[in-house]
């Protein structure tokens, strides 16, 4: 893990270490091309009351039927949805980084879309892998992939922000992790050609686009291409999920970080003999899940994430 | 391996083994069981525990049908590495999918869901192969 503490910031390594110990939400706040966490949640929403706020959550796994300690994935995305609906300051919009459904069926997709949908938000999905198991692998792109190219990957503008939304679940080879492919790849690149350096780019994708731990599939096998194409950006900052724990690295002007499962999390790298579903106490459940809560603003400062829990 | 050794080929395998020891010992095991086809069964079982295919590699006779079991608590599925054959559906939890191989060859495959995770079936002529023993 190489984290850089820039000069031009407060303790950004302080920062972020901050962030992996808040957890429920992720709140992001990027200014100046800089990531930077506030706090919890709500004092974050306090503070920026005049930034671009907007959310993201992951992984809820709709249809997950794993027994003890789980009390249901739909129960525990409804939980963080009432969470989001209590935010003092409405974001702007709400990302989802996939895994919306454990086995890609009509009524998983359906389910989530009816808890998802009580916030009133605009929500922008990419696929994770479980998304993408029907056998026609159609569903998904149904429902959430129109004015999307290729397999669902798309990009849009907020607030001087450049988002683009990536597709690494699909084309999967024997024995590879994740994959962008060459359509993909080219898309990207010129999609950012012609940018000012100084746009800030939100990158989300499913899988993380920097290799986690690769014995497990976390990682992407063309994911450095991608990231080199955004190399002359003053500020990236990459957002993923799939391992359903919080993580964070910075590497150089870009920073990555992965959001937490609504439904259930997996262990640390290499800490168990598989990434299966951890057994936790049911008591200690609820701090392992969670949403995150993102916050841009244009100045001088750098940019927020903060991760909330459900509890603790 | 030694499936489709004669017994009397086995038996000498076995005395064999007895005057080496324990690296042989697997080689008792077909004269120990009492009905080859039980053996047979097993073998063309492909489990799926802890994000991994055991065994990594099976080797069965064209026309076997093999079968595999998740025993995972997440969702697995099977492809072929080349198309050689139609993937599974999502194999939930205590799901199985079988498929008849009836062409000899090496087939790869691995979990369109987990691709990092990945095996390889041998499948040999269903005759002939006793004489090559």
């Amino acid at each position: 893990m190489s984290e850089f503490d820039r000069e031009d910031g407060v303790s950004r390594r302080k920062v972020l270490e901050c962030m992996t110990w808040v957890g429920t939400g992720v709140l992001w706040t990027v200014s100046g091309g800089v990531p930077h966490a506030l706090g919890l949640i709500d004092k974050a929403a306090a503070q920026e009351a005049h930034a671009l706020t907007f959310l993201q959550i992951s992984d809820s796994h709709i249809g997950f039927d794993f027994k003890t300690p789980y009390p249901n994935a739909v129960g525990t995305l409804q939980e963080c949805i009432a969470k989001v609906n209590a935010l003092p300051t409405k974001p702007a919009f709400m990302i989802h980084t996939g895994d919306i459904s454990h086995l890609s069926m009509a009524a998983q997709f359906d389910d989530a879309d009816k808890v998802i949908g009580q916030t009133k938000l605009d929500v922008h999905f990419v696929p994770g892998e479980h998304d993408f198991v029907d056998q026609e692998q159609k569903l998904f792109l149904e429902r959430y992939g129109k004015g999307t190219k290729g397999a669902g990957w798309y990009s849009f503008d907020a607030n001087g922000v450049h988002f683009i939304g990536l597709v690494n679940v699909h084309d999967l080879k024997a024995g590879g992790l994740g994959n962008l492919g060459s359509e993909q790849l080219e898309w990207l690149e010129a999609d950012v050609k012609g940018r000012s350096a100084s746009t800030p780019i939100v990158v989300f994708a499913h899988i993380p686009l920097w290799t986690v731990y690769p014995n497990w599939g976390w990682g992407t096998d063309d994911g450095a291409q991608a990231l080199s194409y955004l190399k002359r950006f003053g500020s990236v900052t990459v957002l993923n999920g799939h391992i359903h724990q919080v993580m964070q690295k910075v590497e150089g002007n870009v920073t990555f970080h992965t959001a937490r499962s609504t439904a259930f999390p997996q262990p640390a790298p290499g800490s168990a003999p598989s990434p299966g579903p951890m057994k936790v106490p049911a008591e200690k459940l609820r701090s392992m899940l969670g949403i995150a809560n993102i916050t841009f603003k244009q100045n001088t400062q750098p940019l927020a994430i903060i991760d909330s829990a459900l509890e603790g | 391996m030694g499936s489709a050794m004669p017994i009397s080929k086995t038996l000498q395998g076995a005395l064999l083994a007895a005057s080496l020891g324990a690296v042989c010992a697997p080689l008792v095991a077909p004269i120990v069981l009492p009905a080859r086809a039980q053996s047979a069964a097993a073998a063309n079982n492909i489990s799926i525990d802890n994000f991994t295919f055991n065994p990594p590699t099976l080797t069965v006779k064209a026309g076997t049908t093999v079968t595999w079991a998740n025993k995972d608590d997440i969702p697995h599925g099977i492809a072929s590495a080349n198309n050689a054959f139609k993937r599974s559906q999502a194999l939930d939890t205590d799901d199985s999918f079988s498929f008849t191989f009836t062409t000899p060859g090496t087939y790869q495959y691995f979990c369109y869901i987990h691709p990092h995770m990945t095996g390889t079936i041998v499948v040999q002529a269903a005759t002939g192969s006793n004489a090559t023993q």
